[in-house]
C-alpha cells in the first residue's frame, strides 16, 4: 500500500486511519484502542502559545523570589526555589541537586521555550522559524520529565511536616508557581499530536 | 472518519500490515524502510525489537536502587546536638504520630505503593506480551497508561527532602540533612520511568491479533 497524506496511524497501537478535516469541537478516536488522535480546534495553537508564554514569564518570578518563609522565635529563614534546588549541592549529594534543578526548573522552562519557538510564529500566521519541527519533537520528549506540579505537592507535604516546628508563610513565588502548574495542565489538554503537527506542516509548506 | 477495517469482527489494519511505518511522534505514515519521519524527524521503527530488553534492564536497575532507598535514612535531623535518622517508612510513621493521616497516606502512596505497584505492573506486562495472551488489550493499555502517568509522582518524597533541607537551617537549633536514600530513591524513580517509557504499547495488540487470526 502507498503512503498517502490523509493516512494517520495511532501512536499507541499502530492502527491505520484516514482522516479528512475534523469539524470544530470534535475528537477523532482510534477505532481499536480509543486513544484520542486528533482534536478539531482551530484556535488551539494560539491558546497553547499564550498559555506557554504566561507560564514562562511567571517562571522567572518563581525562581528567584522567596517561596517559603519559616519562623521559629527569633530565628527565621527564607527559601527560594533556587535555594531549594541547591540544597543537595554539598558533597556526594551534588548530582541530586542537578537532577532536582533539571526536573523543577530547567526542563519545564526548556519545554515551554521549545513550544513557543515551534508554534509562536504559527499563532500569528507567520511562517515557522527554522528548527520548529525539531523543537516540537523535543518538547514532546521532555513532557514526562518536567515535574513542576509534583514539586507543588511536595511543598504541601513539607508544610505539614514543619507545621508544629515553626510558623510558615508563603511568599509571592508560591502563588506564581501554583498558577504555572494550573496553566501548564490546561495547556496540555489543548494539545493533540496530529493536529499540532498538521498545523506546523501546513504552515511550513505554505511558506515555501 | 472511519479507518480501513473498522468493523469489530474484522482484523484492524495496522500500518505494519499495510507495509508502512507509522510515526509515534506525529502520527504520519511513511513507506516501509524510511529511517526518519519526513515530517517531524523522529527515528522510525515499525516495531521496537529491543523494547523488552530495555524494559527489563531499566526495571532491574530500578529495583536494585529501590532496596537501599528503603534501608538507608532519607532525612537526618539534628536538634541541639542530637541527631535522628528517618527512613521512608520512618517518615510516614512520624507523620501519623503528628496526626496528619491524609499526608501520611500521600507519602506512603507515593513512596511505597506506587513504586512497588509499578515493579509488579511493568514486570507483568513485559512478561505476558512475549507470547499470545488471552487478556483484553484495552485493559492492558489502561494499566500501561496508568503506570506511565503515575510513575513521576513518586518524586514527591525527594522534593520534600529538598524543601526541608533548604528551609530548616537554624544552625544551632535544628538542621536537616539529606540521607543516602534520597539519591537511591530518585535514581529508582528515574529508572522505572525509563523502563515504562521503553515499553512499546503496540506489542499489546500484536500477539493477540496473531492468535485470533489463527
Amino acid at each position: 500500500m502507498e503512503a498517502r497524506d490523509d493516512m494517520v496511524c495511532c501512536p499507541v497501537c499502530d492502527a491505520l486511519h484516514s482522516f479528512g478535516d475534523i469539524p470544530d469541537g470534535e475528537r477523532a478516536r482510534c477505532v481499536r484502542c480509543n486513544t484520542v488522535i486528533a482534536v478539531g480546534r482551530p484556535e488551539a495553537i494560539l491558546r497553547i502559545v499564550v498559555l506557554a508564554s504566561t507560564a514562562l514569564i511567571l517562571m522567572t518570578i518563581v525562581i528567584f523570589y522567596p517561596f517559603l518563609e519559616l519562623r521559629s522565635g527569633v530565628f527565621g529563614s527564607k527559601a527560594s526555589v533556587f535555594e531549594t534546588v541547591m540544597s543537595f549541592s554539598q558533597g556526594v549529594m551534588a548530582p541530586l541537586s542537578l537532577a532536582v534543578a533539571a526536573f523543577v526548573i530547567v526542563l519545564p522552562v526548556a519545554r515551554l521555550s521549545l513550544l513557543i519557538w515551534a508554534l509562536g510564529p504559527l499563532s500569528v500566521n507567520r511562517s515557522p522559524w527554522p528548527g520548529a519541527a525539531r523543537a516540537l519533537r523535543y518538547a514532546d520528549i521532555l513532557k514526562p520529565w518536567a515535574m513542576a506540579e509534583i514539586f507543588m505537592v511536595g511543598v504541601a507535604v513539607a508544610l505539614v511536616k514543619l507545621a508544629d516546628l515553626a510558623t510558615l508563610s508563603m511568599g509571592p513565588a508560591f502563588w506564581s508557581f501554583t498558577a504555572i502548574v494550573v496553566i501548564t495542565a490546561f495547556k496540555d489538554t489543548q494539545m493533540s499530536k496530529h493536529s499540532v503537527w498538521t498545523a506546523l506542516e501546513t504552515a511550513s509548506s505554505n511558506a515555501r | 472518519m472511519d479507518g480501513p477495517g473498522n468493523s469489530k469482527q474484522q482484523r484492524t489494519l495496522t500500518a505494519r500490515d499495510a507495509g508502512l511505518i507509522g510515526c509515534r511522534q506525529c502520527t504520519r505514515v511513511s513507506p516501509a524502510g524510511t529511517y526518519r519521519c519526513p515530517r517531524c524527524g523522529a527515528r522510525l521503527q515499525s516495531r521496537d525489537i529491543t523494547s523488552l530488553q530495555r524494559v527489563w534492564a531499566w526495571w532491574l536497575v530500578g529495583l536494585m536502587a529501590y532496596v537501599p532507598a528503603n534501608t538507608y535514612p532519607m532525612l537526618i535531623t539534628s536538634t541541639a546536638g542530637r541527631s535522628e535518622e528517618a527512613t521512608i517508612i520512618g517518615g510516614v510513621i512520624e507523620l501519623m504520630n503528628l496526626g496528619s493521616f491524609g499526608v501520611a497516606f500521600i507519602v506512603f502512596f507515593a513512596s511505597v505503593m506506587i513504586p512497588v505497584g509499578k515493579f509488579v505492573a511493568i514486570g507483568w506486562l513485559a512478561w505476558i506480551v512475549r507470547k499470545p495472551h488471552g487478556h483484553k488489550p484495552g485493559h492492558l493499555l489502561h494499566l500501561y497508561e496508568f503506570v506511565e502517568w503515575i510513575g513521576r509522582w513518586s518524586m514527591i518524597d525527594v522534593f520534600v527532602v529538598a524543601i526541608l533541607v533548604a528551609l530548616v537551617q537554624f544552625n544551632l537549633i535544628a538542621t536537616i540533612n539529606p540521607g543516602v536514600a534520597a539519591v537511591c530513591f530518585a535514581l529508582s524513580v528515574v529508572f522505572t520511568m525509563l523502563s515504562a517509557l521503553s515499553f512499546d504499547s503496540r506489542a499489546i495488540w500484536d500477539r493477540i491479533e496473531t492468535m485470533s487470526h489463527d
